[in-house]
């Protein structure tokens, strides 16, 4: 574990770097795979809109994943993460128009605790809405 | 439909081991997208003091989630999994999963609640791997939501 990161570099409010990931139904499809998630509400829209959903909607792991990153590309090794939580508030809507939709993910250091770790909070929209709630990593740090 | 409640608490045996591939774990990086080295090069792994190279945070998830469909598919438990969506999810690492690990996931259920004419289920998934230590427990919410009665 070898954070490029270090502890006492940090205060709380640190931003992290933002960052933007893209996602479009063959990013679903693709992720359905590599995870094993084929719910058909994340690639069948007939499907999706008979369950009441607007649209085909991202794996809710995709966005968790995503938003994961914004954390490990900032500190190097994924392995400084300790604890990971999210809570899904909205469903990423991803239309089958060539451009899918986008995830912004923004994060910043919350608390310093223990151990060298830090609490991370990040916040992830896409489409103006928030699509994760109480999204925290602990993060331990060089 | 109210869960039955008698599943509070009830822990299911552990899984047969599921062998981490690098393979695997590839295909999961380039699913999210995610060019971080440690994913892909053992000798990035092996730089950051990593044996083997490792998997995303989330990539457990697909393991636990797998364990716990035993849980949520118990027809006496009486969860309408077509109305399932994903909650919550949390992790808690002791290390982090890595190619070779043969994993095995214990399976509880730590609460099932009534509320709003939605069923919601927090299972707890306790990963070991093959020497029997703990590498990472998932917590996964799964609310089944309220039919619309005509």
């Amino acid at each position: 574990m070898t954070a490029k990161i270090a502890y006492d570099d940090v205060e709380v409010g640190t931003e992290l770097p933002a960052q933007t990931f893209s996602v479009t139904r063959a990013t679903l499809v693709q992720y359905a795979g590599a995870s094993g998630d084929f719910n058909p509400i994340h690639w069948n829209e007939k499907f999706a809109r008979e369950v009441g959903l607007p649209d085909v909607i991202a794996h809710g792991m995709f966005t968790m994943a995503e938003a994961a990153r914004v954390v490990t590309d900032w500190v190097g090794d994924p392995g400084a993460v300790v604890e990971y939580g999210v809570r899904f508030t909205k469903p990423v809507v991803v239309p089958n128009d060539g451009r899918g939709a986008t995830i912004e993910v923004a994060g910043k250091v919350a608390a310093k605790l223990d151990d060298n770790t830090v609490r991370v909070d990040l916040t992830a929209t896409s489409g103006g809405q928030k699509v994760l709630g109480m999204s925290r990593a602990v993060v331990r740090l060089a | 439909m109210a869960l039955d409640q008698s599943f509070v608490g009830r822990t299911y045996p552990p899984t047969a081991p599921y062998e981490v591939g690098r393979e695997k774990i590839r295909e999961f990086a380039e699913a999210v997208g995610d060019p971080n080295p440690a994913y892909v090069d053992p000798e990035a792994a092996k730089a950051l003091g990593h044996p083997d190279v490792i998997a995303p945070p989330t990539f457990v998830f697909a393991i636990t989630h797998k364990a716990s469909g035993r849980v949520v598919m118990d027809p006496q438990l009486g969860l309408d999994y077509s109305r399932v969506v994903h909650g919550d999810q949390k992790f808690a690492y002791t290390r982090p999963v890595r190619a070779g690990d043969r994993l095995s996931v214990t399976s509880t259920i730590e609460a099932v609640k009534s509320m709003a004419g939605n069923d919601i289920l927090d299972v707890r998934g306790d990963v070991h791997d093959e020497a029997g230590e703990h590498v990472v427990t998932a917590w996964t919410k799964l609310v089944a939501r309220a039919a619309e009665e005509a």
